[in-house]
């Protein structure tokens, strides 16, 4: 068993089944399509721009309005109306409205709505409504929108420039001038996104009476986008109550970017009187919901000839199509305390231009960033060993932060909580038996076959300190006296214990299949000496009940450190009471007691126990048997945040992390040259997530990471012709793994637990979808090293990959 | 027929008769989750190439989601809801559990559904071939490792029962 060996009498540690699954498995979970909390609502269907960037001349409504079944269709002028712009993460004046008021600015972007009595006759009516265009020219390359002669999608910034900063940290010019070695690379990084099986939904009531507005939704958090949803609507934010369902189908970062959706189905429900309901159809997904970035990165690295990096230079253009929507540019700054990696070179220079074109929005997507960061990285890595002529695991260990710099700050102000990097890929190349690989390369080489060994390190930053949006903005705008400074990361739990003793645990963390219900419930089992099928756990989020804050919400793997620390803390609090509890019954000090398996006891092991259930019986039927001053009430609530989570500095300095993990992979490929297709050898990822709770659970969010960062390598792109219609809108074009493109992974754990969270355990959920396209790229660019060939563009399809292996083929 | 008039549609489902009417155009999926109340069944992309949506019509793997709900008048219909019998999981949905088939659920019933059908045609099937089995569903969690153990596990559990 993978993970920390668990004391004896521990969950944690062990592959405790899922308490999920029993729902699941029958067909009974509670999806936000499958049991409609309020009666009679009406379904939305959304009009979307066929044109990549149109003006709008008008609307014709009347033939959809009078068709059966038709309740109402608000327009693009009722936004305009009605609601205001979302704030956006920058200061250029982007209008970010829930649909389009004025202009489209990409395919599929919403410009009607249409409420009818079902679903089929809200579609019917939908295409009944006339939307009057003037198509506009179109830019969807990020380069050419920076032209002075490119198309301008937004007049009042003037450009298509969302936002640009440069940060330095220490002297990267002076290492640039000291280096032995100087390497330049461009990079490009594909637009993609994980596609949850389960697409977007909402349902939204207005309760015109009290004049609160509810909203179910499959949203995952961060809930700063409920009070930024609240302003849109006008809605004033303890009237408007968003509900989460118990089971969401899958998210991966996507789900965060649904907030548009609810304003605009909340404006729905607002206008028709009526609740509204609307199920995003695939099509829908896939041109008009949410992806990552496409990057074009110009990397350069200086180092010494003995392979020291002294510096770098990252120059990237990030593409958030037609707006720039918030978290983002979180795509260039999610990774600020990061961006070093894990190497202990000094001198950085960071040159970010966030973009817009007539493509569909971005936002976190699994892995936020990190694909990007570090494939160009490790890719940078791999081109210095060839030019120093070391091999690619040495170099890399002659750059690591050493084991003894833990905690290490990061010269961009990451607080790396703990690591042993070195020991961490040592154990990679020792499961791969790197040395033996490097042997059967040399032997398939020899034989003509195009066999390629990838090597990709990352640090695995969980739980984002919302500070980091900060820097995005320059510092002397930070400075202004109004701006307020943003820092912070917490979650909260509630347990509770009923008269007869029995414990439930109340959380609110919107989890998306990471068995959030199992995974608490061997946490407080071990505090309270239970077992995990006698707690209960619910886990809804709902913002009139829990107790919740502009971070809650389950996204940048946060809940292994957050949420985990705020269950076990609640539970020590709570025992801490019961002890109290005990001391009064049993007169003497509290110190004298302890609580060990299920009761209170006295340190001594000799005399009389309280168990759970009797102080619980006690507690609830009889108050005046409380100590006097104590809250008369068996139950604790914890809040959880992190101290390190502090605002960025004037020199854009940021921990925008909480804790770090580590993760080292080694990837065995072999290239055909005739179709270009890459077969997976050998894959093995080791990583390191600090204290393991449930190792079944943690293999499992590997598994499926590893698949995501795959399709980013392989398969997936979301891809558009030159006017900006997209090419792969439904699955049959938009090609995501299957089980049988699925590799074998070999998963190993090291364990350093974390300093800073109740259990020493730290985030894995966006795992190796951050490493794998590195991974995948290095072993190929190894595997036609031959041929001279280096992967610098994703996906490798094979109608990329065939024409560079014919061309260098012709020329050798 | 207009497309708002209703057409009877009679089958079975589960095991039990199920009567309901329908405009001719509703997708069996959606009569099968708003009319007959059988949620488990579950939308992923209505163009037949997610596979979360399929069911067994008259025994054999189907994507609810390319059917109408009048084609299957007649049928016999196994919806995910009809595997475990008398409180138990089925062979099949208990592997799942014990080799973490599942993580959000979503794709499961149509997972389920589809191995089932592949076990019954392969009942001693290769690890290669139950992924070809099953890569006509598509799952996002779990990079399929879970699932494919799960059949693997439960190929001789059914070939004895």
């Amino acid at each position: 068993m993978p993970g920390k060996s668990a004391p004896e009498g521990s969950w944690i540690g062990k592959p405790v089944r899922r308490v999920e699954d029993a729902r699941l498995l029958r067909g009974r979970g509670a999806f936000i399509d499958d049991h409609p909390p309020v009666a009679n609502a009406c379904h939305a269907a959304i009009v979307r721009s066929p044109h990549a960037h149109a003006r709008i001349l008008g609307y014709d409504v009347a033939e959809a309005l009078a068709m059966p079944g038709v309740v109402g269709i608000i327009t693009g002028e009722d936004v305009a109306k009605s609601t205001k712009p979302f704030s956006v993460g920058v200061t250029a004046p982007v209008q970010y409205y829930c649909a389009a008021t004025d202009r489209a600015r990409f395919v599929g972007e919403p410009v009607a709505v249409v409420v009818a009595r079902d679903r089929y006759l809200a579609e019917d009516a939908a295409e009944a409504v006339v939307v009057r265009y003037e198509p506009l020219p179109v830019v969807v390359d990020p380069e050419r929108a920076l032209e002075p002669d490119a198309p301008v999608l937004h007049e009042a910034v003037g450009s298509n420039l969302a936002g640009h900063r440069r940060l330095v940290y220490g002297d990267p010019d002076r290492a640039f001038a000291d280096a032995e070695v100087v390497i330049r690379q461009r990079f490009r990084f594909p637009k993609y996104g994980s596609t949850p099986i389960e697409t977007y939904g909402i349902i939204a009531r207005w309760d015109d009476l009290e004049g609160i507005l509810t909203v179910w939704s499959n949203f995952m958090g961060p809930f700063i986008m409920h009070p930024l949803t609240a302003r849109v609507l006008g809605v004033p934010e303890n009237r408007m109550r968003f509900i989460v369902p118990p089971d969401i189908g899958g998210s991966f970062g996507i789900k965060s970017s649904i907030y548009p959706y609810i304003a605009l189905i909340a404006l729905c429900a607002m206008k028709t009187g009526v609740p509204v309901k609307w199920i995003e159809d695939r099509r829908e997904h896939l041109i008009a919901s949410s992806s990552g970035t496409d990057r074009i990165a110009d990397r350069e690295l200086a180092a010494r000839r003995d392979g020291t990096v002294l510096g770098m230079r990252y120059r990237w253009l990030d593409n958030v199509g037609g707006y720039i929507r918030s978290p983002e540019p979180g795509c260039s700054f999610r990774p600020t305390g990061n961006f070093v990696g894990p190497y202990r070179f000094q001198h950085l220079e960071v040159d970010a231009s966030v973009v817009m074109t007539n493509k569909s929005l971005t936002g976190p997507n699994r892995g936020y960033a990190c694909g990007h960061l570090y494939f160009e990285t490790e890719s940078m890595m791999d081109l210095l060993a060839a030019e120093v002529g070391l091999d690619p695991a040495e170099v890399r260990r002659r750059n690591l932060i050493p084991a003894d710099a833990f905690p290490y700050r990061t010269p961009t102000g990451g607080y790396y909580d703990s690591g042993d990097y070195a020991a961490t890929l040592d154990k990679a190349l020792e499961i791969a038996k790197y040395d033996e690989l490097k042997r059967e390369r040399a032997t398939a080489r020899a034989a003509g076959r195009y066999v390629g060994i990838g090597l990709a390190l990352a640090v695995d930053p969980s739980v984002s300190n919302m500070g980091y949006v900060a820097v995005a903005l320059d510092p002397q705008f930070r400075a202004k006296p109004e701006y307020l400074p943003k820092s912070g990361a917490v979650d909260s739990a509630t347990v509770k214990i009923d008269p007869l003793g029995r414990v439930t645990v109340i959380m609110g963390t919107t989890p998306q299949g990471q068995g959030h219900q199992t995974i608490v419930s061997q946490i407080v089992a071990d505090e309270l000496g239970l077992t995990p099928p006698e707690v209960t756990v619910v886990d809804e989020m709902d913002t009139f009940t829990r107790v919740w804050s502009i971070s809650s919400g389950t996204y940048s793997s946060r809940f292994g450190s957050v949420g985990t620390s705020a269950a076990a803390l609640a539970a020590r609090k709570l025992k801490a009471k019961l002890v109290e509890y005990a001391a009064h019954l049993m007169d003497v000090p509290a110190e004298q007691l302890e609580f060990r398996d299920g009761a209170v006891r006295l340190r001594t092991g000799k005399g009389a126990s309280y168990s759970v259930k009797d102080l619980a019986g006690r507690a609830h039927w009889h108050t005046q048997s409380l100590p006097e001053g104590m809250e008369p009430a068996l139950q604790a609530t914890a809040v959880f945040g992190f101290t390190v989570s502090q605002a960025v500095d004037a020199e854009d300095r940021v921990n925008s992390s909480n804790t770090y993990g580590f993760i080292a992979e080694v990837m065995a490929v072999e290239v055909d040259p005739a179709t270009a297709t890459i077969k997976i050898l050998r894959y093995v990822t080791v990583h390191d997530a600090g204290t393991i709770i449930n190792p079944m659970i943690a293999e499992g969010q590997i598994y499926g990471g590893a698949l995501h960062g795959l399709g980013g390598a392989l398969y997936e792109e979301m891809a558009y012709d030159a006017d900006g219609q997209m090419l792969t809108a439904t699955f049959m074009d938009y090609l995501v793994p299957t089980a049988s493109e699925a590799p074998e992974i070999d998963i190993a754990h090291v364990v350093s637990p974390s300093p800073l969270t109740t259990l020493g355990s730290k985030g894995l959920g966006e795992s190796s979808s951050m490493t794998v396209p590195a991974v995948l790229a290095n072993a190929v660019s190894d595997a036609l090293a031959p041929l001279g060939i280096r992967i610098t563009e994703l996906p490798i399809t094979p109608t990329r990959l065939w024409p560079l292996i014919r061309e260098a083929r012709a020329k050798a | 027929m207009d497309k708002n008039e209703t057409a009877t549609v009679k089958l079975t489902v589960n095991g039990a008769p199920h009567e309901g009417r329908c405009p001719p155009r509703k997708l069996l999926v959606d009569f099968i989750r708003e009319d007959l109340a059988l949620t488990g069944t579950h939308v992923g992309c209505e163009h037949g190439v997610c596979g979360a949506c399929t069911i067994l019509v008259n025994g054999e793997a189907a994507r609810s989601c390319l059917m109408l709900a009048v084609q299957a008048d007649g049928a016999e219909l196994i919806t995910v809801e009809g595997l475990a019998k008398d409180g138990k999981l089925h062979p099949l949905q208990q592997a799942f559990h014990e080799h973490h088939g599942l993580q959000c659920g979503f794709c499961t019933p149509g997972m389920l559904l589809t191995a089932l059908d592949f076990l019954r045609t392969n009942p001693q099937p290769s690890e290669q071939e139950i992924r070809e089995g099953i890569s006509a569903v598509l799952c996002r969690c779990t990079g399929y490792h879970g699932i494919v153990k799960a059949i693997a596990a439960a190929a001789p559990v059914l070939k004895q029962s």
